[in-house]
């Protein structure tokens, strides 16, 4: 799972959707690979508007790497090649093979493996 | 300018739908001129030769386009028109090597009447020398004699001389070629309610697919969309409610087969987001406009069981302890599903496009129909999203529609007052609650036991 999609999903559970608490979810034991991939800056300068930017600096935090900056890039910062080389890394490049994912809400696990993580619910959260 | 757009005789509801959509994706202003479904001739308005270029580069239901020439329901005719539209041109071409192709819509030309048609346009006084291999200069002259279908359909009568004649100044050749590089048979992992390329690849289009954007397909199975949209640059993501469906089952994944496969195959790695278990219905997507496309082939129920997350019965299954672990934490736990109505995940799908795709963003859907909707269909319509097309795959006793959409900007609503408004039956089961399925099998019932009959 790639953090880009990290950064998209959160907790299946319909009640934990509207608490502030669901989002990010949050790495437990994660396992990273790293895959280098064509870089695609259009991509990530498209992206980067829909990225929820406080997320993304938890969960960079969580799986060790650097801080990001205070604040979303923006403007001709969407255009400096090391920001948008170091965001493709993060975003693109990064996966998380094997590990969990937990809601800041429910507490409940999503666990990931082999590269895929699993949002199905047992029947008394749905 | 005018321009000649041969199109693939097949798929006809799907063929305007998808210029206009191409159009839209590669932003070139487009105007259909004369169009007929019983022919592959489509004369449309373009800007310029660069633009024509730009819009057939990835039109799947097309084979060529021409800058238009002339046009008669005869030879004398068309010669006058070439005369009036060309006559100013002839010198620009004056010593480019150059060659004449002649296609027939059924109908055909003896070789030395194909030459004496060809030789009819020396009065152009093109002095370019012949070149069959890669000419600079290429006219087409394009001929369309009356159809099985028109004879069958439109009560048309057969004529010998062809109906309608066309000259165009070659431009370009359309990407109809990714069909047989995406063909299933040739492709790594597929199952067997895999999307055919062709349709697949239309689909993408029709979502207008993109380098740079973001794609979702929340029914991925073995991925045929993914693959396609990505082959038109965009990064896509999928979801299913069964993982083995996208990974392998055992013994494939064992031989390394899934839909990463299919990427690595086709060189698309770099386009692939991530797959991932869930139910639409209980997606893990944030609310949010986070997708610029969504492309989907939601189960039937015929092949594939719709089937979401929950009981049967509705009665929760209150978790337990197993050696100091809860229940659905152990590994090998299949959460309970239950059977789901068709029209339900229609509007299930609907709203999840409207809280998910960014504005102007598309949903492409498909969706299977028997055949007594066949003559009035109602679609399922939503307010903020507008219908741009429904377009029709018609097989003996069933049909399926692709329903492209429109997230519309907020402020702005469609009019739904025509919008579908079925709703499932009651009940627990699958053919209970699914309409089509029913509908389907009892259809093949009645099929095979007039079959055993006759055979008897």
């Amino acid at each position: 799972m790639k953090v880009i999609t990290a950064n998209f999903v959160t907790c299946s559970v319909k009640e934990c959707k509207t608490s502030p608490n669901s989002f990010p979810l949050h790495f437990h034991d994660a396992e990273l690979e790293m895959q280098e991939l064509d870089f695609q800056p259009e991509f990530i300068r498209n992206v980067i508007p829909r990225i929820d930017w406080e997320g993304l600096r938890v969960t960079a935090n969580e799986l060790g790497f650097p801080s990001l900056p205070e604040t979303k890039p923006e403007g001709e910062a969407l255009y400096d090649e090391q920001t948008l080389k170091d965001l493709h890394r993060l975003l693109l490049e990064t996966q998380v093979m094997e590990g969990r994912l937990i809601c800041g809400n429910c507490s409940h696990e999503y666990v990931i493996k082999e590269g895929i993580a699993n949002f199905l619910l047992p029947s008394h959260l749905v | 300018m005018e321009y000649m757009i041969r199109l693939a005789q097949c798929h006809e509801t799907f063929r305007v739908p998808e210029l206009q959509s191409v159009a839209t994706a590669v932003g070139v202003d487009l105007e259909i001129v004369s169009y007929d479904e019983f022919s592959p001739y489509c004369i449309v308005k373009l800007q310029n030769d660069e633009a024509a270029r730009a819009l057939i580069s990835r039109t799947i239901l097309a084979k060529d386009i021409s800058e238009l020439w002339g046009q008669g329901t005869n030879y004398d005719e068309l010669h006058a028109d070439v005369r009036k539209r060309t006559s100013h041109l002839w010198a620009d071409y004056h010593g480019i090597p150059l060659a004449f192709a002649l296609y027939g819509f059924c109908g055909k030309r003896s070789q030395d009447k194909r030459l004496e048609i060809i030789r009819s346009f020396a009065y152009m006084g093109l002095t370019g020398p012949i070149q069959l291999k890669n000419p600079p200069l290429q006219f087409i002259v394009m001929e369309k004699y009356v159809s099985d279908s028109e004879v069958n359909i439109l009560g048309a009568s057969r004529t010998k001389e062809p109906r309608q004649v066309f000259l165009g100044r070659f431009i370009a050749k359309s990407c109809r070629d990714a069909i047989d590089k995406y063909d299933l048979k040739k492709r790594q992992y597929i199952s067997t309610t895999s999307m055919d390329a062709e349709l697949s690849l239309v689909t993408a289009n029709m979502a207008l697919a993109a380098p740079g954007k973001v794609f979702f397909d929340p029914f991925v199975g073995t991925g045929s969309f993914m693959v396609t949209a990505s082959h038109f640059g965009a990064l896509t993501l999928g979801s299913d409610i069964d993982p083995r469906s996208f990974r392998g089952k055992d013994e494939e994944k064992e031989k390394g087969k899934n839909i990463k496969a299919n990427f690595k195959q086709y060189d698309i790695e770099s386009k692939f987001l991530d797959a991932f278990t869930s139910d639409l219905t209980n997606t893990p997507l944030r609310n949010a406009q986070l997708l610029d496309g969504i492309v989907c082939d939601p189960p039937y129920g015929v092949r594939e069981g719709l089937r979401v997350l929950g009981t049967r019965d509705g009665k929760v299954i209150e978790p337990v302890m197993i050696d100091g672990v809860l229940n659905y934490y152990r590994p090998g736990y299949i959460p309970p599903k239950r059977p789901y109505g068709f029209e339900a995940l229609q509007r299930d799908v609907l709203d999840f496009a409207v809280r998910s795709l960014v504005p102007n963003g598309r949903l492409a859907m498909w969706m299977p129909t028997s055949n007594d909707e066949a003559v009035e269909f109602p679609v399922p319509m939503h307010p903020n999203l507008e219908v741009v097309a429904v377009s029709v795959q018609y097989f003996g006793n069933w049909a399926r529609r692709l329903m492209t959409y429109r997230r519309l900007p907020d402020g702005e609503v469609s009019d739904i007052s025509k919008g579908r408004s079925k709703a499932d039956e009651r009940g627990i089961s699958a053919d209970e609650l699914n309409r089509f399925r029913r509908k389907f099998f009892a259809r093949n019932y009645e099929i095979t036991s007039e079959a055993k009959k006759a055979a008897q």
